[in-house]
This record gives C-alpha cells, sequence and structure tokens, in this order.
C-alpha cells in the first residue's frame, strides 16, 4: 500500500457565484482499521482562506503547524491577511524545498481573492499547482471524486445549492473508496460568512 | 505484539498494557512495565521496540518535569500530547522511534482526557483508544459496550472484558496486564492482571 493511502482522505473544493466551498471526510484509519470518525482535515488559515490537506496525517499535522506559523509571521509583517494566490505560491514552495524527502501530503487551498472572487488550487506532494476554475479534489477517493464533480458541477451555483453539490459528490464518492467516509465535513464560505456543517453519510 | 488500550470516564481516564518483555520467540519477563507515570497527573501507555519505547517515554517525563521546574506550573495533558508528537516527528525522517503512545491525564479546568500518537506521529484526541493485534479485540469489545460518563466500576468491567477477548483470541496472547487509572487524585497503578506470575512455574 502506498504511503499515501496509509491514512486514507478525501478532499474536494468547488467554485460558485461569488462563494466557495470545501469539503471533506472524517475518517482516520490506519490501513484497513478504522482509529477515529471525527478527524479534522480542513484548517482555516484566516476567515476568507481554506486549506484541506490530504494524505500521510502526520505530515498533514506538520504542514498545517509550518503554514500558520509562516502566516502568522506574514500577518505581523504586512499587517494584513494573505491573499490565497500568494499563500498558494507559499506552500508550493514549501513543497518543493523537500523535494527529495517529500511531505506525503496532497493539499487543496480555497479562498476569496481580491473583490472576492473564489479561488481554488490543488497541487502534488512536491508543489506542482493545478488551478482550476470549477472544482479541484485529492485523496484516495480522487477518481470517484473527478467523476461525480464532473457530472453535478454547473458554473455560477448559488451558496445553497453549492452546498448540496458538493456534499452528493463527496458522499456518493466516499462510498466507493473504503479507506475514506464516516461522514463528511463541509464549509460554505460567502464574502459575508463561513457556515461549518457536518454531513451524516453511510458509516462505513 | 504489544498491546496497549484505553479509554475515558467520568472524570477518569485508563490506559491498559500488556506486561510481556518478548524477544523473537523467548519470553525474557512477564511484569514489565509499559505504562510510565509522567507527573502526578499524566500517564503514558507505549508499545513498539523495547529500546525506544524505555528510552522515549523517559526523555518525554524527564521533559515534562523540566517544564515544571523552569516555569513553576505543570504542563497540560493536551501540550504533553503536542509536545510528544513535536518530537516524534522531528525524529520521524532521521531517526525514528518506533513507539506508539497512548497518554492519558487529568487536567482540573477540562478533565480527563486521551490522546492516541502512533509511531509516525498522527495525533489525535480519543475517548477510546488501542494499538497492537489486541487492538482488533480491544476497540470491537469498547465499540460495543462504551458510553459517556462511565464509572470505575464499569470501565474496569470493560477492560476486563477487553482482556478476556485478548488472552483467549490472539495466538500470542500475553498472560498478564497493567491497569493504571487517572483521576482528579492523581495518576496510580490501580491493578494487575496476572494469569502467570513471574517465577511460579517450578519450585524445587
Amino acid at each position: 500500500m502506498s504511503i499515501f493511502e496509509y491514512n486514507g482522505s478525501a478532499l474536494v473544493a468547488m467554485v460558485g457565484k461569488n462563494c466557495f466551498a470545501i469539503a471533506s471526510d472524517r475518517r482516520l484509519g490506519v490501513q484497513l482499521q478504522t482509529v477515529a470518525t471525527d478527524f479534522q482535515r480542513i484548517f482555516k488559515i484566516h476567515g476568507k482562506l481554506f486549506i484541506g490537506l490530504s494524505g500521510l496525517a502526520s505530515d498533514a499535522q506538520t504542514l498545517y503547524q509550518r503554514l500558520v506559523f509562516r502566516h502568522k509571521l506574514y500577518e505581523l509583517r504586512e499587517e494584513r491577511d494573505m491573499k490565497p494566490e500568494t499563500f498558494a505560491s507559499l506552500v508550493s514552495a514549501i513543497l518543493y524545498e523537500k523535494r527529495f524527502g517529500p511531505y506525503f501530503i496532497q493539499p487543496v487551498i480555497a479562498g476569496l481573492g481580491d473583490e472576492d472572487k473564489p479561488f481554488i488550487c490543488t497541487m502534488d506532494s512536491i508543489g506542482a499547482k493545478e488551478l482550476a476554475k470549477d472544482f479541484v479534489v485529492a485523496g484516495t477517493a480522487s477518481e470517484s471524486l473527478y467523476g461525480a464533480c464532473e457530472s453535478m458541477f454547473k458554473p455560477d451555483m448559488e451558496a445553497e445549492e453549492l452546498f448540496e453539490t458538493i456534499s452528493q459528490a463527496l458522499l456518493s464518492s466516499v462510498d466507493r473508496d473504503c479507506l475514506s467516509g464516516w461522514g463528511g465535513h463541509v464549509y460554505l464560505v460567502t464574502p459575508t460568512e463561513v457556515t461549518e456543517r457536518i454531513l451524516k453519510g453511510r458509516m462505513d | 505484539m504489544e498491546s496497549v488500550f484505553g479509554l475515558v470516564g467520568k472524570d477518569f481516564a485508563i490506559v491498559v498494557a500488556d506486561s510481556s518483555a518478548v524477544h523473537s520467540i523467548l519470553v525474557h519477563k512477564t511484569n514489565e512495565d509499559k505504562i510510565m507515570l509522567l507527573d502526578s497527573h499524566k500517564i503514558m501507555g507505549a508499545s513498539g521496540e523495547t529500546g525506544d519505547r524505555a528510552q522515549f517515554t523517559e526523555y518525554i517525563q524527564k521533559n515534562v518535569a523540566l517544564y515544571q521546574f523552569r516555569n513553576g506550573i505543570p504542563l497540560t495533558t493536551a501540550a504533553t500530547a503536542n509536545f510528544t508528537r513535536g518530537e516524534l516527528a522531528t525524529a520521524l525522517r532521521k531517526n525514528p522511534y518506533q513507539v506508539n503512545i497512548i497518554l492519558a491525564g487529568y487536567d482540573k479546568e477540562t478533565g480527563p482526557s486521551l490522546y492516541y500518537i502512533d509511531y509516525i506521529a498522527s495525533l489525535h484526541k480519543l475517548e477510546k483508544a488501542a494499538f497492537g493485534y489486541g487492538s482488533y479485540f480491544a476497540l470491537s469489545m469498547m465499540d460495543r459496550h462504551y458510553h459517556r460518563d462511565m464509572t470505575v466500576e464499569e470501565a474496569i468491567e470493560l477492560v476486563d472484558k477487553c482482556i478476556v477477548e485478548i488472552r483467549s483470541r490472539l495466538v500470542v496472547a500475553p498472560p498478564n496486564f497493567v491497569i493504571k487509572i487517572v483521576d482528579k487524585e492523581g495518576a496510580r497503578e490501580y491493578a494487575w492482571r496476572q494469569s502467570i506470575k513471574d517465577g511460579s512455574v517450578l519450585e524445587a
């Protein structure tokens, strides 16, 4: 089994009309055994920027701590929050630093940039950025997620419809992957508010 | 293979570990204490490579004491868990410690807590956790019988059920177990469950 599949994960981010949604599964496993069903994979960097980290849980925790540290320093120096595009470049640089001994992570970054324009991107474990206008996926269920998102996605969805779409795409994909699932965690972000919801899916 | 498991009850937490010290096919001793008292209100049960287990838990214990000497107040359980994870994570890509840890503690403000830290430094706060081949039996027993706010008697009954399962269903089952408890009175040894006593086999 690959080290990226050791803990199991599923992540997806989608763009809507002046809003975005980022969702993850909740399982923490050790290969075939499930250890926890409330594991947090999506982290807030600031009010309008979220990062999801799929792959090895230990590296996700280490990388999250490093990124929070870098962002806090940036905030102190620049006296403002980082733009999502800048943050994506930061994550890419930090991952490429470890080019010959990488973090076993695939991040999904989602944020509202200038004029609250939604921004999403993903990258591989050594920082190759993949910008998208519609949706990005990561994790052990990524193949199912690509299919589900491609068929369910429509451009310019409003917040509630975007929430429905991303939730259905996530739940149907993780149901086909034994290493991810045990519910879902969805963050819906508009310029004015952030809504966090827990989904109940097949608990297996 | 070593079994360690633990659970959180009402105002207390329990950690149980087997007590066999094994090298290949030889059992060196059957009363090895694998649960270290870190300070007055924290216990750390560890399983894995014998040398790493003994050295690493002692290292954490001494650093917890050092913090208290320097700062005049004890570390919280959460801080200890994060410190332990940090040490494991730093060593991971240089000279990894092959130790799996269940850390339990009682804090005045937040009550009892239990942390699962595996050898690749994944940290998660849980109410029930287990490591080793015994985990397949202990986790299933706990999934069935555990509920929030168990009394000490109920928890020990559950622990004994888990021990009975491990003894009867695991092919190389460890015969003896040690149970330690931590509550507002402090951390202490609660009981041993012995089916083989050292030195009782041959009496000339």
